[in-house]
């Protein structure tokens, strides 16, 4: 299969559904693809009660001439204008048949959203021990975990949406801890006063999870328990206790998915990539909108996806109070960040043991020898697993100072016989031999 | 002030840390020398099948020495090294090819490798996912499989114990008359430096005949047992000799991972690093083609690397005629990983003025050098 597009947004999230719907205004061919099964990205999920803003955007979606490529991922680019997407869930042993589609665009929009990072500790595989949007998500995806015991830790504003939803769904919330300390978080209280909208929302919250304890300055130091979670050990002020729990909710804030801007080659700066006024990137017809330009929530995304969909279309003009919108949402960008800035006494929760990337089983004690991400790569294998680093990368970049390696395709994995199909024309009859004239020297 | 070595070796891929283990094990002062990562260059990209070839009488004498060289070592090899003997089949598609089975097994045998002739049924037997019938195939048991960059810091680990020096993250600039100039200013003094920098061999010495020669291997997720060997296809016999064309082969590989990784591409003039599907397109289908059940399994990551390839694809070892401070352990193709052992005896052999094992003089660059001269 094969299509071309005017315009291609990568990911159904706030800043995809907002870049699809300004740029089909144009009219152009617009297509919008998303490895989810619906549109709606992290955080407009199903199951979840969506507000307005979101009821408002999908309903606009639905309006407007899109062509939605739902449950597909992109897993390379062959060259530039030109994707490579395979269906999901059918990279298993049991699939047959490829399915596989060529993407052409004139433009292309990366909204690909950002993830929970992970920090090791000593226990943080244990079953039981999940992200906080993690475990949300299973949530929200059928887990029963009514009056279950839950402590949620980690960092960001995550945290107290989780836990104000959880309890909802009738769990017990031990406690919230958050590794910022009161001192940093004050001054981020009062920009939110700036956003009236973030403030309602606050105080929603509060009112939530009242009679939680809610820790600042606050992590978990070890997960214990025999096959699975039983109990935590909290750190405060230089006091430790234990907790017994049945989950552990724990994410330290979010990091950009950068594998496609990285295999597309657009340039990046403290870990997020560089874009102009226009949303443009530095490779020339390919913008990126929403979290890997910078954490700064579902409203920026919006805001961005916009001036991104319209400025892939030629239609500037009409973007005018975005673009303040914007510089507001870039002040909350820098707030967070400035606010969840991780503590140096992260580094070292994990003890040789524990295991730092998941996929391989290398241990911390083990990476502490080297000086590179590749470097370890090489010699360890951390990193070289299935998710490709997903989970250790941002790990290893915070507890080693390591610049991640270079991207390698597939970005997700994609099976044996998608890749037999990129090659387009059935140039090579696998067949006859006359096409495998070398074969003198086949190693 | 500058140091003295007996050798300066420029490189730290597979090939040139053998040469320094070797070296500093026969009492030379050795200095081994690498920019990047030890075994980042070739080694990180190549296969790490530890095979025998016999498509010449060179390849052949180097590659089953070399063989048994690993073998000899695998006791002391760590568990990250990876090195399991899973042996080769060369696997025969028609009868035609079968010929060419019993062939090869008498070329083995007049290098003392061992090997089994499987008819169709006990290759079916042996490779269950096999597309059948197939006439049947050559088994290598000798032949094993290793993880390259960790077998290379061992080497150079070993190297380092018995009193060799890394100058680690710095690179030749210059080489010649005995003196060797690193980037960082460095000068040191060599009786004897040896190029081991792989397909960047033309760097330190433009007028080498290396060419580059681009690779695309791909790695599936782990699927425990779905190959057993490594498995060559030996159809070649049929195809004329031609080193200008693209190419693919059925070659895939078992990894003690459980993970299984495919090759193999062959491709001159093809810049850059970057993926072509076309070739990674033809050389599943290739795979598939002897293997009808695979497309079914998961690719986790696709990679491409540079052979140093020769004109006549044997390497390049011993004495630069021009100068004679000057050695060369380069030029490898698709083989240095397995003939970087007996690369390294066979160096260490020739500077120490010892008879080396098996004769050096395929080997040597000067057939080069002679060949230009009366051109
Ligand atoms: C686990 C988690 C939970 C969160 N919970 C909350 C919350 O409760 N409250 C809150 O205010 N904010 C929450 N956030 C933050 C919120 O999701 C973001 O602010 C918002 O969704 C940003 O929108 P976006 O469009 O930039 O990205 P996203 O909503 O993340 O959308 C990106 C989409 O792109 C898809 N994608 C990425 N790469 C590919 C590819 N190669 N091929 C195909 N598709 C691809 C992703 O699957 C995803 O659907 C959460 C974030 C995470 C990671
Ligand atoms: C796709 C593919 C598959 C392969 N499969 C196999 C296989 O299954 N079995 C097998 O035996 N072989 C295989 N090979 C071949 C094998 O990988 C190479 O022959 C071998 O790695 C060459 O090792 P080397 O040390 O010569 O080169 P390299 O590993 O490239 O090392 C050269 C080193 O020199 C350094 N260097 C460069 N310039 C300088 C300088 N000026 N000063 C100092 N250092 C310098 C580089 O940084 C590099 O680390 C394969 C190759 C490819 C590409």
């Amino acid at each position: 299969m094969n299509e071309h597009f005017h315009v291609l947004v990568i990911g159904a999230g706030p800043a995809g559904i907002s870049a699809a719907v300004r740029a089909a205004e144009s009219g152009g061919h617009v297509g919008l693809l998303d490895d989810n099964p619906a549109a709606g990205g992290q955080i407009w999920r199903k199951g979840a009660s969506l507000p307005k803003t979101a009821r408002m955007w999908l309903a606009r979606l639905n309006a407007a001439s899109v062509e939605r490529l739902h449950g597909w991922h992109v897993f390379g680019s062959p060259t530039s204008g030109v994707l490579f997407a395979e269906r999901t869930g059918l990279a298993s042993p049991a699939a047959e048949q490829a399915d596989f589609i060529e993407l052409n665009y004139d433009k292309l929009i990366l909204a690909t959203g950002a993830r929970e990072r992970f920090l090791p500790f000593p226990g943080w595989t244990l079953p039981n021990v999940m992200g906080a949007g993690g475990l949300d998500a299973m949530v929200r995806g059928g887990l029963r975990i009514k009056g279950k015991r839950i402590v949620v830790a980690g960092t960001g504003p995550l945290l107290l949406a989780v836990a104000a939803h959880l309890a909802h769904r009738g769990t017990q919330i031990l406690a919230i801890c958050e590794q910022a300390p009161l001192s940093r978080l004050r001054p981020f209280a009062m920009r939110l006063l700036t956003q009236p909208g973030k403030v309602a929302q606050g105080i929603g919250l509060r009112i939530a999870t009242r009679g939680t304890h809610f820790y600042t300055g606050c992590w978990p130091v070890a997960a214990t328990g025999r096959g699975r979670l039983e109990s935590v050990t909290l750190q405060r002020r230089g006091k430790q206790w234990e907790l017994p729990c049945d989950y552990l909710a724990c994410g330290y804030h979010l990091v950009p998915n950068l594998e496609l801007p990285r295999l597309l080659g657009c340039g990046i700066h403290e870990g997020f990539v560089t874009t102009d006024k226009w949303q443009q990137t530095s490779i020339p017809g390919v913008l990126c909108a929403g979290e890997p330009t910078g954490i700064g929530g579902v409203e920026l995304a919006i805001v961005e996806g916009q001036i991104a969909g319209l400025a892939a279309t030629g239609r500037v003009e009409k973007a005018d109070d975005l673009i303040q919108k914007r510089t507001r949402g870039q002040r909350f960008v820098r707030a967070l960040r400035e606010a969840f800035e991780l503590d140096p006494r992260l580094r070292a929760l994990p003890s040789a043991e524990t295991l730092v990337c998941r996929c391989e089983d290398v241990p911390f004690g083990v990476l502490r020898d080297y000086t590179s991400a590749r470097d370890a790569k090489l010699h360890t294998r951390c990193g070289m697993g299935a998710c490709q680093g997903r989970i250790c990368g941002a790990a290893t970049e915070f507890v080693f100072g390591w610049a991640m390696d270079s991207m390698r395709p597939p970005i997700l994995p994609a099976s044996l016989s998608t890749l037999a199909a990129t090659g387009v024309g059935g140039a090579h009859d696998p067949s006859n031999t006359t096409s495998n004239q070398n074969r003198r020297d086949t190693l | 002030m500058s140091d003295e070595w007996d050798v300066v070796i420029a490189g730290a891929g597979i090939v040139g840390s053998a040469c320094a283990k070797e070296c500093a094990a026969r009492g030379l002062r050795t200095a081994i020398v690498e920019p990047g990562e030890i075994g980042g260059g070739a080694t990180a990209a190549g296969m790490g099948h530890i095979v025998v070839m016999s498509d010449s009488p060179g390849q052949l004498a180097l590659t089953s020495y070399s063989q048994r060289l690993w073998q000899e070592l695998s006791d002391s090899l760590p568990h990250s090294v990876e090195y399991e003997r899973c042996g080769t089949i060369w696997v025969a598609s028609d009868d035609d090819e079968m010929e060419e089975v019993h062939r090869k097994r008498a070329l083995y045998a007049s290098v003392g490798i061992a090997t089994e002739v499987l008819d169709s049924c006990a290759l079916a037997e042996a490779e269950p996912h096999l597309r059948k019938p197939l006439a049947g195939g050559l088994l290598v048991p000798s032949d094993a499989v290793l993880y390259p960059p960790c077998a290379a810091q061992y080497l150079v680990e070993e190297a380092l114990r018995s009193g060799a020096r890394l100058y680690a993250r710095r690179k030749l600039k210059s080489a010649g008359a005995g003196i060797v100039r690193l980037d960082d200013g460095t000068e040191l003094r060599a009786s004897h430096i040896v190029n081991a920098a792989g397909a960047d061999a033309t760097g330190l010495l433009p007028q080498l005949p290396i060419r580059e020669r681009k690779g695309h291997l791909v790695i599936t997720d782990r699927y425990p047992g779905f190959v057993h060997h490594q498995l060559v296809e030996l159809g070649y016999s049929k195809s004329a000799h031609s080193i200008t064309t693209d190419s693919v082969a059925f070659n895939i590989q078992p990894r003690k991972t459980g993970q299984i990784l495919i090759g193999s591409s062959r491709q001159y003039n093809a810049g850059g690093t970057a993926v072509d599907y076309q070739m990674v397109s033809a050389m599943i289908e290739r795979a598939r083609y002897f293997m009808p059940g695979i497309g079914a399994l998961s690719s986790i990551r696709i990679w491409t690397g540079f052979r140093a390839a020769t004109p006549d694809n044997l390497p390049l070892i011993g004495p630069w005629p021009e100068d004679k401070t000057l050695f060369l352990a380069a030029g490898h193709e698709g083989l240095g990983i397995t003939t970087s052992l007996g690369t390294a005896q066979l160096l260490a052999d020739h500077l120490v003025g010892n008879p080396t094992r098996i004769p050096i003089e395929p080997y040597l660059p000067e057939r080069f050098v002679r060949n230009a001269t009366h051109a």
